[in-house]
């Protein structure tokens, strides 16, 4: 745990407590926001029409690949160390599976990210269609995984656990207790990862990148043919 | 029995002039957006050939519509586990490429070029890019009429190796016909099927097939499940779109653009009641039967009982009367003169086509017809049975042959009647194909004289059943709460 003298200053509560919930604020209110002012604008805007091909090979890998990283950041930061303590989970084999599964769902994402962006930029249909919105998005996302994967490079012998520090400033920050003191002492490198996924978290209602919450889940157990009966006020 | 009432059209193949009419007013009216160009929701494609998009008849390519996967009826291209794996990625999709890229031309230079030693021209601008194109090679309709054969027309995927040796280019044997193609609104739909996201649906009281634009949010599934390839992918607002049967005309009676504005008058727009409970069951059949068990799902309006299950479900009498006097079910199930396209795609489409008589081969002799040896002769038209029943039956011949007997027959018949011949004329022609003397005017007068009120027979959508009309007065056309402004630009 952290010792009780670590020092605070205004940057700490600026970057670690006032930002997140901005962040936080501007993620949950602007989704709502486009939900109920423009839902023909939500869509996972695919260009699978315009080209195909590369995108097998962008597109695959990234998702699968995200999801994998998505997967492991709520193992390693929602889950209590605690409770991987409680599964008989030492130290170090945590982080040998932490350390080989990131690195292989980080790569694979970072794969289908440089063939994404190759693709936005040199397929001529696919650039002359793609908003502010679509290049940002990519940037950010580059910027974050490579940031992530620079992270878990610097620290592959383990001397810093984010467990201990990360893990319980983000369920601080979501339980409504926010603590900085915990993100003092955190290497530069996985600051900056953090920042720029907030970053990414600000814009993110206000881009193609709403089409995550949309993954289909009432298809799994919805009969195949839909019929709807028109409702009006007198139904 | 569930019954429930579904649009349809029949569109006689007989009379269709290849003019592109329908196509045109269809485009103008919905598809003339950006996003859209591409977009034919009606189409007419010469046969034999490759259509649009390109092979879309080869579902071992696109896999649309769907299997009967040993007693179990699964999309062709997947059930749901394919789609969620697939989501990032739909290996069935079709691209641009498949339809052609939009363009259009660089009118402007004609009008505001500068003096100059060369005529200006205007040359093609792609609407994907913006750049121009050095040389367009494909766009709508580019083997019409047979253009580019053989090169194109035996590419057309119904033309398997036993019908290559009937297919021929030699002139005075070769063939060609029109077949206009729309969303079939079928009764059991692959893109609704598909749609993950739920924001496809057939409507309750017509059947209509429609995307809802807010709830779409691209997955794709659609365009790929449908094997007539009639969803398409607005490249624009990344969203699905589709004929959508005119519904705003359909509902105050009118009948589809398409419909109306033909010139030859072919095609026919009603009503018919189907038991839904069947539909399962028919979309299951072997592929030969599939036709006559979809005529087996049509009720006859005209049945007393069938009228009373109407009422139950809340049909009101306007909607029983057009049922009753639809075309749909008379040209159906009633003459037995329509067929469905490519009914082995197990969608159970509810466009109906009746099948282009073509010229016999063989020589006459001097006296013309002998009467009813002119049957035989069927088998010896121009258009090969084979190839209409690859088209409207998956391959079973015999009411191929019934159809064009019967319209022989009634030709037949009337000529007789022009001439003034009808007494002599031996009614066994027509008994030998079902008809009779007044049967057979009957169908002359739906199919040649083709009045405007026989062929479109539409009830208005009786609003004031779920909508407080009152209320609505003063808004028609607007939306209730206006879009803010700032939230347009995504």
């Amino acid at each position: 745990m952290q010792e009780a003298t670590v020092q605070v200053g205004i940057t700490d509560y600026l970057f670690w407590v006032a930002l997140p919930y901005t962040v936080l604020t501007i993620f949950v209110l602007g989704h709502i926001y486009r939900y109920a002012t423009d839902p023909m604008s939500w869509t996972s805007k695919s260009s699978e029409l315009l080209e195909k091909k590369l995108l097998r090979f962008g597109s695959m890998p990234f998702h699968y690949g995200i999801i994998l990283v998505l997967l492991g950041h709520f193992i390693g930061l929602i889950i209590p160390k605690a409770v991987h303590e409680a599964f008989g989970l030492s130290d170090h084999v945590y982080h040998i599976i932490a350390v080989t599964g990131g690195l292989f769902a980080g790569f694979l994402t970072l794969l289908g990210l440089i063939v994404l962006t190759y693709r936005r930029f040199a397929v001529k249909r696919v650039l002359a269609n793609s908003s502010a919105g679509d290049i940002v998005v990519l940037v950010l996302l580059l910027l974050v995984v490579l940031a992530g994967l620079t992270a878990t490079l610097s620290n592959l012998g383990g001397s810093f656990d984010y467990r201990d520090t990360i893990a319980p400033w983000l369920r601080g920050i979501l339980t409504l207790r926010p603590d900085p003191t915990l993100m003092a002492n955190v290497p530069i490198i996985f600051k900056l990862h953090i920042f720029l996924v907030m970053l990414l978290l600000a814009v993110w209602p206000f881009t193609r990148l709403v089409h995550v919450l949309s993954f289909p889940i009432v298809f799994l157990r919805r009969s195949r043919v839909i019929f709807r009966r028109r409702c009006g006020d007198m139904a | 029995m569930k019954l429930k009432t579904n649009v349809g059209m029949v569109i006689n193949l007989d009379k269709c002039i290849g003019c592109h009419t329908c196509s045109i007013t269809c485009k103008n009216t919905w598809t003339n957006r950006d996003g859209t160009e591409y977009m034919w929701w009606n189409n007419v494609e010469t046969k034999p050939g490759i259509g649009y998009p390109k092979r879309w008849e080869d579902q071992e390519h696109y896999k649309g519509g769907w299997e009967n996967k040993n007693g179990k009826l699964e999309l062709k291209q997947g059930g749901k586990l394919f789609e969620y794996i697939n989501i990032f990625h739909n290996p069935h999709m079709p691209t641009i490429d498949d339809y052609y890229e939009p363009w259009d031309y660089d009118y402007e230079k004609l009008i505001k070029a500068k003096p100059s030693k060369y005529q200006p021209v205007a040359r093609p601008k792609s609407k994907l890019t913006g750049e121009y194109m050095e040389k367009i090679e494909w766009g709508p309709n580019w083997e019409d009429d047979l253009a580019g054969s053989p090169e194109y027309m035996l590419k057309d995927p119904n033309i398997t190796e036993d019908l290559e040796k009937e297919i021929t280019l030699e002139f005075e044997r070769s063939f060609f016909f029109y077949l206009p193609r729309l969303c079939n609104h079928c009764l059991n739909p692959a893109c609704v099927a598909a749609c993950p996201s739920g924001a496809m649906y057939k409507r309750d009281e017509d059947g209509i097939v429609l995307v809802d634009q807010d709830m779409c949010r691209g997955w794709r599934f659609c365009i790929s499940a449908c094997p007539y390839k009639k969803v398409y992918f607005n490249w624009d607002t990344h969203k699905a779109e589709k004929c959508i049967f005119c519904y705003p005309r359909f509902e105050a009676g009118l009948p589809t653009v398409c419909s109306e504005t033909c010139v030859g008058r072919i095609r026919y727009v009603g009503i018919v009641f189907y038991d839904a409970d069947k539909v399962k069951e028919a979309a299951s059949a072997p592929e030969g039967d599939i036709y006559s068990a979809m005529l087996g799902l049509i009720l006859d309006p005209t049945d007393k009982e069938v009228q009373k299950l109407a009422e139950k479900e809340g049909i009101r009498y306007d909607w029983i009367d057009a049922a009753v006097r639809s075309p749909i079910y008379k040209l159906v199930k009633e003459f037995e003169v329509a067929l469905p396209l490519h009914p082995e795609y197990r969608t159970l489409p509810m466009v109906w086509y009746i099948p282009p008589l073509s010229p016999i081969l063989r020589v006459m002799n001097s006296k013309g017809y002998s009467d009813i040896e002119i049957f035989p002769a069927i088998d010896e038209m121009r258009i090969p049975i084979k190839y209409l029943a690859k088209l409207f039956t998956a391959g079973n011949e015999e009411p191929i042959r019934k159809i064009l007997k019967k319209l022989l027959a009634m030709r037949m018949y009337m000529r007789a009647v022009q001439l003034g011949k009808e007494e002599e004329f031996n009614d066994k022609i027509l008994e030998e194909v079902g008809l009779n003397r007044k049967k057979a005017k009957e169908l002359h007068r739906l199919l040649a004289v083709a009045k405007y009120e026989e062929r479109f027979v539409i009830p208005t959508t009786n609003k004031e059943q779920f909508e407080n009309t009152f209320k609505e007065q003063g808004f028609t056309g607007y939306d209730y709460k206006p879009p803010c402004d700032f939230c347009k630009g995504h």
